[in-house]
């Protein structure tokens, strides 16, 4: 099954929200940007900006009706702030203008008048200030004291992740107008609908019935639109509220990158205890994540870090402590894997510098770690049904590892410059989101009498191949040819109180719902076809386009004919589906629980090459064997494994965020921000679906599993290679790699493992 | 055809009420030909490629939409996505991608089909020209392992017969003058120089390559712009037994395929050297005249003595790339002086080029470094060049070092002596690319690399360009 949009996106007919063609011209905005980090708003004078023609309005935080605020769950975030500048480059006033070239050249005339107010712009000047959003979170799981104390070996350490740019192809954008019926229509590139229609009816003061959002596709997602599209679409409309015309934002690459937040950096400090045998015995964790300004998702994204540090690995007692920063920044947000690869590296760095101290390769204290099925995770949840054990082995034996790690050897003994280091590394990510009551989807279908199908559902496009897999689902249930099934932009009018396409549950979520709303159809249809074909509904079943007695396949009528029976006998051909993640349960203060309905793994082997005269490192090879349980659309799900292993190869080198000391982005452009290109990825690129022995458990639609997030965390077994290539240029010990490993921090890394670090 | 039609997919547009400084890419959306997208609108992601004929042959080139001003175009031909499939049958280059699952969430995707779609027409997918042509083209989604496999089908698939093919086949007829609102194309260099004395205040645009992006971001220029890029003289590029005389305008992808295999330096840089779409406009006149200090080119002339050729209302004359560069974007170029070419001797000796970014390709330089090293029979240096980039406000010779190879033996002692040398001879600054003490650490570091890499695999002896070359390649 290809990619339901495919022929649009090749030839370039696939419209996203900026190209819809509206009649009359759509107003623009752009921001006023702050030039300080944290400031006192003294005033703004708008006059000689409104003064120049086409500039209908300057909006400022007066202009708001309603509630002036955007946070998704503090209500910590104005839409336009009244009197803080809380980080360099926030939006002060937005220009509302005829086209966006009048309404920037307005926002330069603004006049604002700021008061410098101290700006912590560090995870580290926020713990000195003791600055942080919300309480600590602490998962605590057995005697850790205890554990440590009794342990034969202890190692403490840190270790810092940093930030990552989405990138998204597509910039955010959103446009509105109001209808002659006075309801505000959105359309919005974003993941969560309904909690952007939410948020532009509260900041227009609005009930939620006056408000449609929609969501044609976007190009690119990954987290970053999950709340973030939220501002953008109040704010176009707001201006189409106040001016009456339809008004829009694209953002330019730089504002969008300026504007909006990233990945959360991480500083993990831990204690660890093992056994002579690299038996992990107890940790002791402290997270910090650099939240920015604001809370928005933070307090998710830190819970996710604390419970995936464990990663494939058992910790009979352990402490993770986490709190989030409050810093002069941009608030950071989602973005694919929501704190686990965060959590989930310092968790690898941790297993390795238990390997190294011991003088043991890594992978050994790797698999003597794994989960044995029915242990308990800190935070409570059995693991059980796990694949880490087969996967790991079958990557192991695809990508000839074992040998591999001799040859690796004889080459650093002959090479004195150049190093070869070579991993594996498991990924075990939990699927559902932490937070229980946004486990829940919905779905409406209608089937129309000439044998076509509406299929509305909520999870938003945006290129993970959701919409395929959809019609997959109903496809199937119905029996059907997937070409009578078109996916309707996803519109809070046809299925309401949706969750954001995130946590990777976009699948099973939704794929529920729509198998609900079809299976209720099918049920009004066989007994149609039960009536036609004197037999028994229950021995009606539906495949190749029709509904046939299941002991005589010959007795049939064909899904046309039936649908237009069934209309003829005024049975309803229109259908809700809904679906609740069953087993689920979370304790928000204690932080224990099953908050997983179960857990995706893979595995990755990663070989690399670095210069030890510039830090600079080559990606030999890449093989990954990752669980997807039964495919809904294989092409779909391999397209997730490798670019989600990009994207974290991206994180982890040659991604880097880069803030001056005024707090200004200095990375704001594919200038200066690099994510990787094809360059950057090897030729010997393996993936394979992980071959089952036995379906999963858990009962995902189809025997599916979600695979959105879990791959990214492959790409840790990058950073180990590098790690241990680095690890050959010095005399053993631990190798101390900052993340990204850009070649300057691999360079440092060499150079402090060869003992002469440089200063 | 009036003198402000240009041909978009093999239609007449005029472009006689448009604003000569607006981006292509705006004006086709505006237009709400939206198939080619805007990523970014710096010239840096690939997302706004379209197909752009180059009269001479005639071929077509990948450039970037965002980066090409109207002004520019009057009398050209461009091809955009909406230009491929007819009716409801995909051009080749979309089914491949279409059959490997090469688009996700699309976005990228027209630029990538427009990408693959000139590099198939133009017979450059063989070999590892799979990666260089969508090396320019940035995707999020895919990971890119199913667009590589869709371009590595279409190379082993004919030529597809489209609009593309058919124009490769049509006269190669140079482009006439244009103008455009104060956005001039003269085609002769007098003409060029004359414009420019009647509007002192004008801006020259060669590729625009870098104009382009302040265009891209609303900046205007006050008195208007005269546009290089039709001058048959700025385009020849001469290849000597001495030297090679390479025209201001020669776009450094010619300089690529044509000068490949002439300077050792030059094969190592170009590969790394911008995408495929900025290389396809970018010209070596464009960097010296707009002397951005990131130009991973001006080392090489450093290092090579290249020599530049200027002109102005005055006539002609001469100007050693050593001390053209005076400052941050100041050259002893005077305004209204043109660069009209280049002068590259071919040396003996050995020579090598090397460049460290936090990104290897399409990334602008930590450190870019090119060496010449000439030795005696007796294996004492006889001559050493050492030019950096990176490392201060103009790319820089080290002379001090230079002159402390001069005369000694090649040795591990002179080696090191050089490059702890180098290693101290700079101070550059810390910023979001690199520290300074990286910075200082590479630049002798890379030298170390030149010495083990070319001079002792070379034998350490006096040899010439050609044998360094041969040495490399039997490395």
């Amino acid at each position: 099954m290809k990619h339901e949009s495919a022929r649009g996106h090749v030839t370039g007919s696939a419209i996203y929200t900026d190209e819809q063609r509206v009649p009359e011209r759509v107003l623009r905005l752009y921001p006023v940007q702050a030039k300080l980090a944290h400031a006192r708003i003294l005033g703004i004078d708008a006059s000689a900006a409104l003064a120049m023609p086409g500039v209908l309005h300057v909006l400022t935080a007066r202009d708001v009706p309603g509630v002036n605020d955007t946070g998704p769950i503090l209500h910590d975030e104005p839409l336009i702030p009244a009197d803080e500048v809380s980080y360099h480059g926030q939006a002060l006033a937005w220009v509302v203008a005829e086209d966006e070239e009048i309404a920037r050249r307005a926002a330069a005339r603004v006049r604002v008048e700021l008061e410098p107010l101290p700006a912590i712009l560090s995870i580290d000047a926020a713990i000195a200030a003791q600055r942080f959003h919300l309480p600590p979170s602490r998962i605590v799981h057995g005697d850790v004291d205890a554990a440590l104390s009794a342990a034969p070996h202890r190692l403490s350490g840190e270790v810092r992740s940093g930030a990552q740019d989405h990138f998204y192809l597509e910039t955010h954008s959103s446009w509105a107008y109001v209808d002659v019926d006075g309801l505000v229509q959105v359309t919005s590139s974003t993941q969560h609908p309904s909690e952007t229609q939410a948020t532009v009816a509260h900041v227009l003061g609005l009930p939620a019935n006056r408000v449609v959002c929609r969501c044609l596709r976007m190009g690119g997602g990954f987290g970053g639109k999950e709340t973030q599209a939220n501002a953008f679409a109040a704010l176009a409309a707001l201006a189409a509220t106040l001016t009456g015309r339809p008004a829009g934002i694209q953002l330019p690459r730089s504002l969008d990158m300026q504007l909006t937040g990233k990945r959360h950096p991480f500083l993990g400090r831990f204690e660890v205890g093992f056994d002579d045998d690299g038996r992990l015995l107890g940790l002791r964790a402290d997270l910090v994540s650099d939240g920015g300004w604001s809370c928005d998702l933070s307090p998710p994204v830190l819970l996710r870090a604390l419970v995936h540090i464990d990663n494939a690995y058992h910790y009979p007692a352990a402490e993770i402590t986490g709190r989030i920063a409050k810093t002069h920044l941009p608030s950071n947000t989602a973005f694919r894997g929501f704190g686990g690869p965060q959590g989930m590296l310092i968790g690898e760095e941790i297993l390795d510098r238990v390997a190294r101290h011991l003088g043991l390769p890594p992978h050994l204290v790797r698999e003597r770690n794994f989960y044995a099925e029915g242990q308990l995770t800190p935070y409570g949840q059995p693991v059980d049904d796990s694949e880490i054990r087969p996967v790991w082995d079958e990557v192991r034996r695809l990508a000839g590892f074992d040998m591999r790690w001799t040859e690796r050897a004889a080459f650093n003994a002959a090479s004195t410059d150049r190093k070869r280091g070579l991993a594996i590394t498991p990924v075990k990510f939990g699927i559902s989101f932490n937070k229980t009551e946004y486990n829940q989807a919905g779905a409406l279908v209608h089937l129309y009498t000439d044998g076509s199908v509406q299929l509305n559902h909520g999870g938003t496009e945006m290129g993970q191949g959701l919409h395929t897999k959809m019609i997959v689902v109903a496809a199937r249930s119905l029996g059907i040819d997937p070409a009578r099934i078109r996916v309707m932009p996803t519109a809070t009018d046809k299925v309401p109180n949706t969750s954001a396409t995130a946590a990777s549950s976009g699948a099973d979520m939704n794929g529920q719902a729509v198998r609900a709303a079809c299976e209720t159809l099918k049920a009004r249809l066989a007994d149609v076809a039960a009536a036609r074909l004197a037999c028994a509904a229950t021995d009606i079943e539906f495949a190749d386009d029709q509904a046939r007695f299941a002991g005589d396949p010959a007795r049939a009528i064909g899904f046309v004919d039936l649908v237009r029976a069934a209309y003829a006998a005024r049975v309803s051909l229109s259908a809700t589906g809904y679906y609740r993640t069953p087993v689920i349960h979370w304790d928000p203060v204690a932080l224990r629980g099953h908050p997983f309905y179960y857990f995706a793994y893979g595995a990755a082997v990663a070989e690399v090459e670095v210069d030890g005269r510039t830090g600079v490192h080559r990606l030999l090879r890449v093989d990954i064997v990752h669980d997807v349980g039964h495919s809904l659309a294989e092409a779909i799900d391999l397209g997730q494994i490798e670019g989600g292993f990009v994207q974290g190869l991206g994180w982890l080198s040659c991604e880097e965020v880069v803030h001056g000391q005024d707090g200004r982005l200095l990375t704001d452009a594919p200038s200066t921000y690099k994510i990787p290109t094809v360059k950057d990825v090897p030729e010997a690129f393996s993936v394979h679906l992980h071959e089952r022995t036995k379906a999963p458990r858990a009962q995902v639609i189809g025997g599916s599993k979600a695979v959105g997030e879990p791959p990214l965390m492959l790409a840790l077994a990058v950073r180990e290679a590098l790690r241990d290539a680095v690890a050959a240029f010095g005399q053993g010990g631990a190798v101390e790699l900052a993340s990204p490993a850009t070649p300057e921090a691999i360079y440092r890394a060499i150079r402090q493992a060869q003992g002469r670090p440089l200063s | 055809m009036d003198d402000t039609t240009f041909l978009l997919n093999g239609e007449p547009r005029s472009l006689a009420a448009a604003d000569p400084n607006q981006s292509l890419l705006r004006w086709l959306r505006g237009l709400r030909l939206t198939g080619t997208k805007e990523g970014c609108g710096d010239g840096d992601c690939g997302a706004c490629t379209v197909a752009l004929l180059e009269p001479a042959g005639p071929h077509w080139r990948a450039v970037n939409a965002c980066l090409l001003p109207l002004g520019a175009l009057p009398g050209r031909e461009v091809w955009t996505v909406e230009g491929l499939a007819s009716g409801d049958r995909l051009h080749p280059v979309q089914q491949a991608l279409v059959d490997t699952a090469g688009s996700q969430c699309g976005y990228c995707t027209p630029g990538f089909v427009m990408s693959l779609a000139v590099a198939h027409a133009e017979g450059e997918l063989a070999g590892h020209g799979c990666d260089a042509a969508i090396e320019g083209n940035l995707c999020r989604c895919t990971g890119y392992r199913p667009i590589r496999k869709a371009a590595q089908r279409l190379a082993a698939e004919p030529v597809a017969e489209d609009g593309l093919a058919r124009r490769r086949q049509g006269p190669a007829a140079p482009l006439a003058g244009a103008c455009l609102g104060a956005f001039e194309s003269p085609t002769t260099l007098a003409d060029a120089l004359a414009a420019k004395v009647a509007r002192p205040q004008a801006q020259w645009i060669a590729g625009a390559t870098d104009v382009g992006v302040a265009l891209s971001r609303g900046e205007r220029p006050a008195g208007g712009s005269i546009a290089l890029d039709r001058i048959a003289e700025l385009q020849v590029l001469e290849i000597g037994a001495d030297a090679v005389r390479i025209g201001a305008g020669v776009p450094l992808a010619r300089l690529e395929r044509e000068l490949a295999g002439v300077f050792p330096a030059l094969d190592d840089l170009l590969p790394w050297f911008a995408a495929r779409q900025v290389k396809n406009r970018a010209t070596l006149g464009g960097n010296l005249g707009s002397a951005s200090p990131i130009g991973d080119l001006l080392p090489w002339l450093l290092a090579l003595d290249a020599v530049i050729e200027l002109a102005g209302p005055g006539g002609r004359r001469v100007q050693p790339a050593d001390g053209y560069i005076l400052g941050y974007r100041k050259t002893a170029r005077q305004d209204e002086e043109l660069v009209v070419a280049v002068r590259v001797p071919r040396h003996g000796g050995i020579e090598a080029g090397y460049k460290v970014a936090k990104r290897q390709a399409d990334d602008i330089s930590i450190v870019a470094a090119v060496y010449r090293i000439e030795l005696d029979d007796a294996r004492r240096v006889r001559l050493a060049r050492l030019a950096y980039g990176g490392v201060a406000a103009t790319p820089v010779r080290a002379r001090a070092v230079e002159d402390l190879l001069l005369g000694r033996e090649w040795n591990a002692d002179t080696i090191e002596t050089a490059a702890q040398s180098l290693e101290a001879a700079f101070t550059p600054l810390d910023d979001h690319r690199a520290s300074a003490a990286y910075r200082r650490a590479l630049c002798g570091e890379l030298f170390r690399r030149f010495a083990e890499e070319r001079v002792q695999r070379a034998g350490g002896a006096f040899l010439s360009a050609k044998d360094a070359k041969n040495a490399k390649e039997a490395s």
